[in-house]
């Protein structure tokens, strides 16, 4: 299938190979200190995944929308971004928001939705927002994201400025008319975006062939004049390359790139899906012995930038920070009742300052103190 | 002072916004090379140039989700949806995105952005350039809506709308868009949101009306006076948040309430606003309210004067509500 660089299998864009060797032509080239720091912020993503659905599981969080199998294409696109650059997530991009610097005190605050949490409370967990890290605010409605990530980009252009926006999405978004909104006014305007699927197989149970009768998705760019490319989503080595490249293009007045990044979602949707309803493991193993992030690993281990040790001390500090995390977060209490009826507007109407009144004093929910 | 009609004034309260602030840019569908299919833009690519002025694609979810995008960048943009009848699909960005984008974000983001539509019909338009949608949007959180009768308040309304900290929906009543004329100052001004105009002082009725209606509810009150009935007619000008003050100031003066909408009836915005009315001066109400509006129809075509809530529906309302 064509892509814009074709190479590697089917097109696809690969630099770190399964058997360790590196495609020179697509290696962006990290130092040694780069990948150790890449391959903590992998495996972070993972060690917080397994303990986040833990905790859903024990009822202690009402729900977690996991990325597992999905890491080397969140760290790897973030990574390749500069600070300027703005991040427009779905819902399953934790570890970008993580990555970029947002507190990870938050982040647990937000699972928790306790009175700490930034967006108080309000929404579902991993609902998070991240402006201090350009980090758009999330929202459930899938694809909606696409367009606002346009406008950035678009705003950033008419104003000169050097920042480009990039907007997950995942295989089912590119049904949606948000999908094809923003590809057409990317494409006409020219626009310094880049549009990063997750094809990751799965749109909850709905398979790749019940979502498009195209073999691939990067070739929805070419009805909109906007160049795309595949790479392996399990590699973050091409996936860095891959946003690079696109963040190159959209910097040099090139405009929009499609990114079709091929992974697999080896979870279920979110804690509340059950995946056996639909799939069988036959279908799901296979790409175990793709893990991205053991990929990594076994780069760093060849060079002796990494070993069993270091591993050990890496996920004892993770899982005490996440712990020391919970413990807080949990201490914490619930968000003030005032803070339902604010931000609604910048300053509340009459309308919402007699209905905080009226919540006030009224009487309170059972079980809620 | 210049006499405009309302296209002038809104066409004038742009260009101003644009020459006071460079964050302020226009987008929609027609609105640049050829200045919008009612002119309402005329003039403003020639004066700012193809980066403020922008020609969209035809996709008012795109038109709106983009604009977001720019106003979360720090933008102003002045979104225009074509006609009211074709915002719906940017209805899921409005409401999901737009309007919540404060309140998800825990107040760390605003999405401050205007989106304008010609709305209403007496133009011949059918079901498909007459719609008046304002009740699907004043029912969401975090939007405020707008809804001008006179050039002069649409301009000031405009102008403000423009700073809002938050989002802000605008219809203009087309029907009124050159008939309707008046002194409207050069320059820049506002006028403020959240309140009501009084456009005629009475003691017996209180007509609430917004839009192109509100010649139509004076035209009844002119009428209603000549059988010993004074009208209070109140533009209510903002549709929301609502200058309740107003509103029911007139009631506890009059007594008796006429609602006058283009929109179909059921769950318009006369619902609320009799319901506000009924719940905060219930014993100041000497009759049942009453509200004079389109009928639960898609628009019609060859009956649509039979459909508007015009002067020869408004005057018996009046009547009966005086002398129930």
């Amino acid at each position: 299938m064509a892509t814009s660089d074709g190479a590697g299998r089917d097109g696809v864009i690969c630099a770190l190979n399964e058997d360790g060797s590196l495609v020179p032509e697509y290696d962006p080239r990290l130092s040694e200190q780069q990948v150790v720091e890449l391959y903590r912020h992998l495996s972070r993503t993972r060690i917080l995944d397994e303990r986040l659905l833990t905790l859903q599981r024990q009822g202690r969080i009402g729900f977690h929308v996991g990325s597992l199998g999905e890491e080397a294409t969140i760290i790897g696109a973030a990574f390749a971004l500069r600070p300027q650059d703005w991040i427009f997530p779905c819902y399953r991009e934790v570890g970008a928001a993580l990555m970029r610097g947002l507190s990870f005190q938050r982040f647990v605050d937000n699972v928790f939705g306790n009175a700490n949490d930034v967006v108080k409370g309000r929404q579902m967990p991993d609902h998070y927002t991240g402006r201090s890290v350009r980090y758009a605010s999330t929202s459930s409605p899938v694809g909606t994201q696409i367009p606002h990530a346009v406008g950035v980009g678009w705003a950033a252009k008419l104003r000169g400025d050097d920042v480009v926006a990039l907007a997950f999405f995942g295989d089912g978004a590119t049904s949606t008319n948000d999908f094809h909104a923003s590809m057409n006014i990317a494409g006409v305007f020219k626009i310094p975006v880049v549009l990063l699927c997750r094809n990751n197989g799965w749109a909850i149970s709905t398979p790749l062939e019940k979502q498009t009768r195209t073999e691939t998705f990067a070739e929805k760019g070419i009805a909109y004049g906007v160049p795309g490319m595949r790479v392996d989503g399990n590699d973050a080595f091409a996936v860095i390359w891959a946003v690079q490249h696109a963040v190159r293009r959209a910097t040099a007045g090139e405009g929009a790139t499609l990114i079709e990044a091929l992974t697999y979602r080896m979870g279920a949707h979110t804690s509340s899906d059950d995946p056996n309803r639909y799939r069988t493991d036959d279908e799901v193993r296979p790409w175990a012995q793709r893990d991205p992030i053991e990929r990594v690993r076994r780069y760093l281990v060849d060079r002796e930038l990494w070993d069993d040790s270091r591993e050990a001390e890496h996920r004892t500090q993770v899982e005490r920070l996440f712990k020391e995390a919970v413990d807080a977060a949990e201490r914490s209490p619930a968000p003030g009742l005032d803070t339902l009826l604010d931000d609604v507007y910048e300053r509340p109407t009459w309308v919402l300052l007699e209905q905080r009144a009226e919540l006030l004093s009224g009487p309170r929910a059972p079980g809620h103190g | 002072m210049p006499q405009w009609n309302m296209v002038q004034a809104i066409n004038d309260a742009l260009r101003v916004a644009m020459q006071r602030d460079d964050d302020v840019i226009v987008l929609g569908e027609d609105v640049g090379k050829v200045g919008g299919v009612f002119r309402v833009t005329a003039g403003l690519m020639d004066e700012f140039g193809d980066g403020r002025v922008i020609d969209t694609p035809l996709n008012e979810g795109g038109i709106v989700g983009t604009a977001i995008g720019m106003a979360l960048y720090g933008m102003r943009p002045v979104a225009e949806i074509q006609f009211g009848d074709f915002i719906w699909p940017a209805y899921d960005q409005i409401v999901n995105e737009l309007a919540k984008y404060r309140y998800r974000s825990g107040g760390e983001y605003s999405a401050s952005m205007v989106i304008r539509a010609p709305v209403g019909g007496g133009i011949r338009g059918g079901h498909y350039h007459s719609q008046h949608p304002e009740a699907p949007f004043i029912h969401v959180a975090g939007l405020k809506v707008i809804c001008p009768s006179t050039p002069y308040d649409a301009k000031g309304l405009l102008l403000n709308a423009v700073r809002d900290p938050d989002p802000v929906i605008f219809f203009e009543p087309k029907r009124v868009y050159r008939a309707a004329k008046g002194d409207v100052p050069e320059g820049y001004y506002t006028v403020p949101l959240e309140l009501a105009k009084v456009a005629r002082e009475g003691d017996d009725v209180t007509v609430l009306v917004y839009g192109a209606m509100l010649y139509e509810a004076l035209d009844a009150a002119e009428k209603a006076a000549e059988h010993g009935v004074e009208c209070e007619v109140v533009d209510l000008r903002t549709l929301w948040p609502v200058d309740i003050e107003t509103i029911l100031e007139s009631v506890q003066k009059t007594g008796r309430l006429v609602v006058v909408h283009e929109a179909p009836r059921t769950c318009g915005f006369g619902a609320e606003l009799i319901s506000l009315v009924v719940e905060r001066a219930f014993f100041h109400l000497e009759a049942p309210p009453v509200r004079v509006t389109g009928f639960d129809t898609p628009f019609p075509y060859s009956l649509e004067m039979e459909y508007l809530p015009l002067s020869h529906r408004i005057l018996p309302a009046v009547m009966a509500a005086a002398e129930a």
